[in-house]
């Protein structure tokens, strides 16, 4: 195909890479952002991971033991906050980065400049909300950090918030600059620098996802931004929107957030289908099952998502009628959901299959985020979400397909694109180990969830009645061990970024389509200068 | 409610499940996998569609986990080294996505019917008005069969003692903990069978009557969580949401569930337990608590400090101490041992006037508490963590 290497090039400043600090500062190369991107997600990551053992550590057993439920409250609220938007959002933000421009065949994002901004906004906006539970744990617990849960319910969070509920308006309002920068990034770059021949119903489906989730992006992330800014003129400019008492609505909070809440769901688990699905053929050896239904179901889940959000609230009190809406609108949500899943399957049938790391995560995610799919579907009926609604049946949920839906397809991303991004192939011993204390780990983790949830222990809770003691000892060991077990991915990056192992050739996947393949592994500083042809 | 063959079909299934089925009568039991059936009608049902559901479920997920095993072993490339080629079938893309549609109307049917049961609160006998507090619940009975001015009201609070939970392994450092001895100079109890369920005074309910809960709250969000009679209301401040329930005559007993909202620090430490009993043991009780009522507080004079005290710690116990700390330490509130407040004689009226019209966060507890209650609690804040007034208030101090 097209010449790529950056040596012979004719721009000045495309002689040598820039380098030190400022090469990652001022940096407006769309792969350099990407890895910011990424390693950004991966330490928040660590960091909300040791959040959730703190929470782990203290439902050990039955009895406060370790902190206080003040803290407690702390660590489930700012865990929540950080894997979202600090852990997902941005990894999967840094795998567009990396990969659109080298899916589509363009030399760069549209919009460099608002690249590096939307990145280097996001360590100032988790500096601002981790410093908040810093001062929290070393002044003693004054000022409290924010302690209303990742969904900060008015009033809770506006009459009843903490001083440091400022500093998460903030951060909030700093995260959403960042992600609607990136998400226009996205959609300009998919739809004006495609490569010649690369018509819309030729592109990946990453490229594809990531594009319904940009606009998802577009659409809601203001939303939330209206949200943060009703609690602060709520909290220091004496409107009553969220407050009955002056003539406000508490549970107009509860729509706004959904209706912001329930895409953003979306928004994390639709890049996800897209590393799948460019995983599963490249393994199977075989293209991918019904590519053009992929791209229509991803687009009814991106629609059906801003219609089911009060799903989030059935116990609000809603009328009978607009319950019911709700309800029928999520059960018809996991019809396109489950074409994804069946369009998987077709496409492993009678492939050529073979398990190199990234098969493996990939066919985690797709057995495991279906489990997360089928409990929702048990949640979206009313009647019996009322039992289900906010105990830990929810929480077993939720991480189904946030931990092991997104982040596993994440970890697939990563293993998959290692040697594009790196030169070298990743730690197959490390990473084996990696994969299957994983898999094991989060089985343990949050399969009794559901036990404990069923017989009725309420989440966000400190401390509960005995007869909940047996389940949670075990998903304590499991949260421990799926917490260790991911130190072994850190040794895998590391070793990547030190160019330590096995050289990577430009396409070390045999089966691997599409374009980033054809450029030199480790992807140089610049590529597709001059624009491949698609036929 | 629902069609007695819909009943026998889940019942059916219910028993084909794997997860043992425990009976509804104790919510205390150790190592429940599955929903509880509850004791309601309505109960019962919710529990029916659950079974549906999980068993709809379980058959697709094992269809496709097992056609992905399938896929996995046979389709392998040392098995087939050459990959079929085929990557489109709109016959199984039509299937696919029609057949899952016609399950779901399948679900959806008996849900909806069970939805419309449980939204019809007509023709109740009992109403009680249920307030969530930070962090206690409070019941007032409004009307109950003729009578629209029952005027019982009081509150439930936690009756676990702080010794019982509070079993810090870590005695310093980011979170700074003593360990039990040295906080309340005892080793931590065991804790016992209704650890964090049991309450002071719980909820009195007659069993065979129509009961309609008007849930609400007072500060933030609450959730009124029953699953024995499948009800969770959110308690919303200044919205009145509706729930009922209908517990079977031969149900009578004592049924336990929590507040299932976030609220802040307590959160888990709001339970609510319901005594469901025959209805003439009910009408003895009502009777009684209304003729306690309408009798007017009662300002007894204390005989002498330890009287007071004595009272003043139990009081203390159940409503101050989630923010003022068993030993007076503080936390939420403000700390007593050893302030100005607490040991100044002069500023015995500020202390009287904060209880019952409350500052800043602190909320007011005229409603909770009686001016006898008042005045004990003022009595043992005085006079205990290391304070030591000697100030005796008596109830006619307060009542004032």
């Amino acid at each position: 195909m097209t010449a790529v290497a950056a040596h012979h090039d004719h721009h000045d400043d495309h002689h040598h890479a820039p380098h030190g600090l400022k090469r990652w500062l001022f940096s407006t190369n769309h792969k350099d952002i990407g890895t910011l991107y990424l390693w950004f997600s991966f330490a928040m990551f660590m960091v909300g991971g040791f959040m959730a053992l703190v929470i782990r550590a203290e439902l050990m057993y039955p009895g406060m033991q370790v902190v206080d439920p003040e803290f407690f409250n702390q660590m489930t609220t700012v865990h929540g906050l950080i894997m979202v938007f600090g852990a997902v959002m941005p990894a999967t933000v840094g795998l567009a980065n990396w990969m659109i421009p080298l899916m589509i065949g363009a030399p760069d994002m549209a919009l460099p400049r608002m690249n590096n901004w939307s990145f280097w906004i996001l360590p100032f906006a988790f500096t601002i909300l981790i410093g908040a539970v810093l001062m929290s744990a070393f002044g003693d617990g004054n000022p409290s950090a924010p302690n209303f849960g990742w969904t900060f319910y008015a009033p809770l969070s506006t009459k009843y918030g903490p001083a440091s509920t400022d500093l998460f308006i903030l951060s909030v309002h700093m995260m959403g600059i960042s992600s609607i920068m990136g998400a226009i990034n996205v959609i300009v770059t998919v739809l004006n620098m495609r490569a010649p021949g690369m018509t819309m119903m030729k592109m990946p489906l990453f490229v594809w996802t990531w594009l319904i989730t940009a606009f998802l992006l577009v659409a809601v992330m203001p939303v939330l931004a209206g949200a943060v800014t009703m609690m602060l003129t709520d909290r220091h400019f004496g409107t009553s929107f969220f407050d009955a008492a002056g003539g406000g609505d508490p549970v107009l909070f509860q729509h706004i957030f959904w209706f912001f809440g329930h895409p953003e769901v979306y928004i994390m688990i639709l890049p996800s289908f897209g590393i799948v699905s460019a995983i599963i053929p490249t393994f199977a050896r075989k293209h991918l099952f019904g590519y053009a239904s992929m791209v229509y179901a991803t687009a009814s889940i991106a629609l059906l998502s801003f219609v089911v959000w009060a799903h989030h609230m059935f116990t609000v009190g809603m009328p009978l009628a607009g319950t019911l809406f709700f309800m029928y609108m999520t059960m018809l949500i996991s019809v396109p959901t489950g074409v994804k899943v069946f369009n998987w399957v077709a496409t492993m049938w009678r492939g050529s299959l073979t398990f190199e790391l990234p098969m493996k995560w990939a066919l985690a995610f797709v057995v495991l985020f279906t489990c997360g799919g089928l409990s929702g579907l048990m949640l979206a009926l009313t009647p019996v979400d009322f039992q289900y609604h906010d105990t830990y049946f929810v929480v077993a949920h939720f991480h189904y397909v946030l931990v092991s839906g997104a982040i596993f397809s994440i970890f697939a991303a990563a293993y998959y694109w290692l040697p594009k991004w790196s030169g070298v192939m990743p730690n197959t011993f490390l990473g084996e180990l990696h994969f299957w204390n994983s898999l094991l780990s989060v089985n343990l983790l949050f399969f009794p969830m559901h036990f404990v949830g069923l017989a009725g222990m309420p989440r966000r809770y400190a401390d509960y009645a005995l007869q909940f003691a047996d389940y949670n000892w075990w998903i304590s060991v499991g949260a421990f061990w799926f917490g260790i077990s991911q130190l072994l991915f850190v040794a895998v990056c590391v070793l990547c970024a030190m160019k330590k192992g096995k050289k990577a050739e430009a396409a070390p996947w045999e089966g691997a389509e599409g374009l980033e393949w054809t450029v030199p592994s480790p992807a140089p500083f610049h590529t597709f200068d001059t624009p491949p042809v698609i036929k | 409610m629902q069609s007695t063959l819909f009943r026998r079909v889940t019942a059916a299934l219910t028993l084909l499940l794997v997860s043992g089925v425990s009976v509804a009568s104790d919510w205390t039991e150790r190592s429940n996998v599955n929903l509880r059936p509850g004791v309601t009608d309505i109960s019962q049902d919710v529990f029916g569609l659950h079974v549906a559901i999980l068993w709809v479920v379980s058959v697709i997920g094992l269809a496709v986990f097992g056609l992905i095993m399938y896929s996995a072993v046979a389709h392998r490339r040392s098995k087939r080294p050459q990959a079929a080629t085929f990557h489109e079938h709109v016959g199984v893309e039509i299937a696919w996505t029609v057949i899952p549609f016609i399950i779901l109307i399948f679900m959806a049917v008996p849900a909806t019917r069970v939805l419309i049961a449980m939204d019809d609160s007509a023709e109740s006998e009992l109403t009680v008005k249920v307030t969530g507090y930070r962090w206690n619940w409070s019941y007032e009975y409004l009307t109950y069969q003729d009578d629209n001015d029952v005027g019982v009201f009081f509150f439930s609070n936690l009756k676990t003692p702080a010794e019982q939970y509070h079993t810090p392994v870590l005695k310093n450092g980011l979170f700074p903990y003593g360990t039990a001895a040295d906080r309340f100079g005892v080793e931590p109890e065991e804790k016992d069978h209704n650890y964090m369920l049991a309450v002071d005074k719980p909820l009195i309910l007659p069993a065979g009557v129509k009961v309609r809960f008007l849930v609400t709250a007072d500060d933030v969000i609450h959730s009124f969580f029953m699953p024995d009679f499948a009800i969770k209301k959110d308690a919303i401040p200044g919205f009145v949401n509706e729930a009922w329930t209908v517990v079977p005559e031969d149900a009578t007993g004592i049924y336990y569930g929590q507040c299932a909202e976030l609220c802040g620090k307590n959160h888990a430490f709001m339970p609510i337990e319901v005594h469901v009993v025959a209805k003439e043991e009910f009408d003895t009780w009502i009777a009684e608590e209304k003729e306690k009522a309408a009798s007017g507080p009662d300002l007894t004079p204390f005989a002498n400090l330890e009287a007071a005290m004595a009272l003043g710690k139990e009081k203390y116990n159940a409503a101050c101490v989630l923010c003022h700390g068993a030993e007076g330490q503080g936390g939420i509130g403000l700390p007593f041992a050893g302030t100005e407040l607490m040991n100044d004689s002069a500023r015995i009226q500020e202390n009287i006037d904060v209880l019952i019209k409350g500052r800043n966060a602190m909320p007011s507890f005229a409603a909770q508490l009686t001016p006898r209650d008042i005045a004990a609690v003022i009595t043992y804040q005085r006079n205990a963590f290391g304070n030591e007034t000697g100030d005796l208030i008596q109830p006619a101090d307060v009542a004032k």
